[in-house]
């Protein structure tokens, strides 16, 4: 444990040193903040604009506006919660664009009661993997996230995918952390309803929705 | 307790953040109600599931691609900065 801690200091040490070579002028600390964090800003970028096209602009926008913006993160935050939010908001901007109504925020659709009340209670916990191969599985996951409000899915990918604490994401989001655990758990509760009707028919035997 | 104030609670007791006190409520409500057991094992599958099968990778080739044109960008927003 010890050592865990230890590494993880050094880790966050490490981090501000890149930081403060990056705030220096040093293209090279910054070029390992990028691989350090891309893969996981990737990740956040696709739930949230369901597009690979919009998910890659919103990578390389963020980190240049990172750059750019460098000397005004005062770090009393860590420089990871600081980049998210900046890419959170890039990945809004492009929904809003390919939306039409443009009025797509992390407010939206938060009054909705779908998935307050379980409805589908058959236990498909054991194995649903087990059903499907892979692909198959990975198409029914993008299509079940797919569906929640942007609000919601951001906070379930931020805390359960990317494993962030509640304080964190409230901070990432600009949220306060009633409003986060709020969205959290009726994002899992609807989440898990719309699996339940995938993984309940494969079981019954028919294979389809 | 009710099944509706077992689901406020759930998130906190699947994330392991309530107390003592109330973790024994919800452990008598989950020992005689069948419908949240399943609820509760079944979300505890959701987050499993969407933890365990990343959907979104970012392929290496891609990862290269974006890597180079963000430093490109960064190297030009530089050279724009002296520049000025």
């Amino acid at each position: 444990m010890v050592t865990i801690q230890k590494k993880a200091v050094e880790g966050v040490t490490d981090e501000m040193a890149l930081v403060h070579a990056a705030k220096r002028g040093d293209l090279e600390a910054f070029s390992q903040l990028v691989n350090r964090y891309d893969r996981n800003i990737f990740r956040i970028a696709q739930h949230i604009t369901h597009n690979e096209e919009d998910a890659q602009d919103v990578v390389q926008d963020a980190f240049l506006k990172a750059y750019q913006n460098l000397e005004q993160f005062q770090e009393n935050s860590k420089f990871y919660t600081w980049l998210v939010r900046i890419a959170v908001n890039e990945a809004l901007m492009k929904l809003r664009k390919r939306r039409t109504d443009r009025t797509v925020s992390l407010d939206e659709d938060v009054e909705t009661e779908e998935g307050s009340m379980p409805r589908e209670v058959a236990d498909w916990s054991p194995n649903p993997e087990q059903l499907y191969g892979q692909s198959e599985l990975g198409d029914i996951l993008k299509k079940t996230i797919q569906g929640l409000p942007p609000g919601f899915r951001t906070v379930f990918v931020l805390r359960d995918v990317e494993g962030l604490s509640t304080e964190e994401t409230a901070e990432m989001l600009g949220l306060s952390v009633p409003a986060v655990k709020s969205r959290l758990l009726r994002a899992r509760l609807q989440l898990r309803e719309r699996l339940a009707r995938y993984f309940k028919s494969k079981r019954d035997g028919d294979g389809h929705q | 307790m009710k099944c509706n104030d077992f689901l406020k609670e759930l998130s906190d007791y699947l994330d392991g953040k309530i107390t003592e006190g109330l973790k024994a409520e919800l452990d008598e409500h989950l020992h005689w109600c069948h419908e949240c057991h399943v609820v509760l094992n079944t979300t505890k599958k959701t987050i499993e599931i969407y933890r365990d099968n990343q959907i979104y990778e970012l392929p290496d080739p891609l990862r290269t691609r974006l890597h180079d044109a963000i430093m490109s960008k960064c190297r030009n927003a530089k050279q724009h900065k002296k520049d000025v």
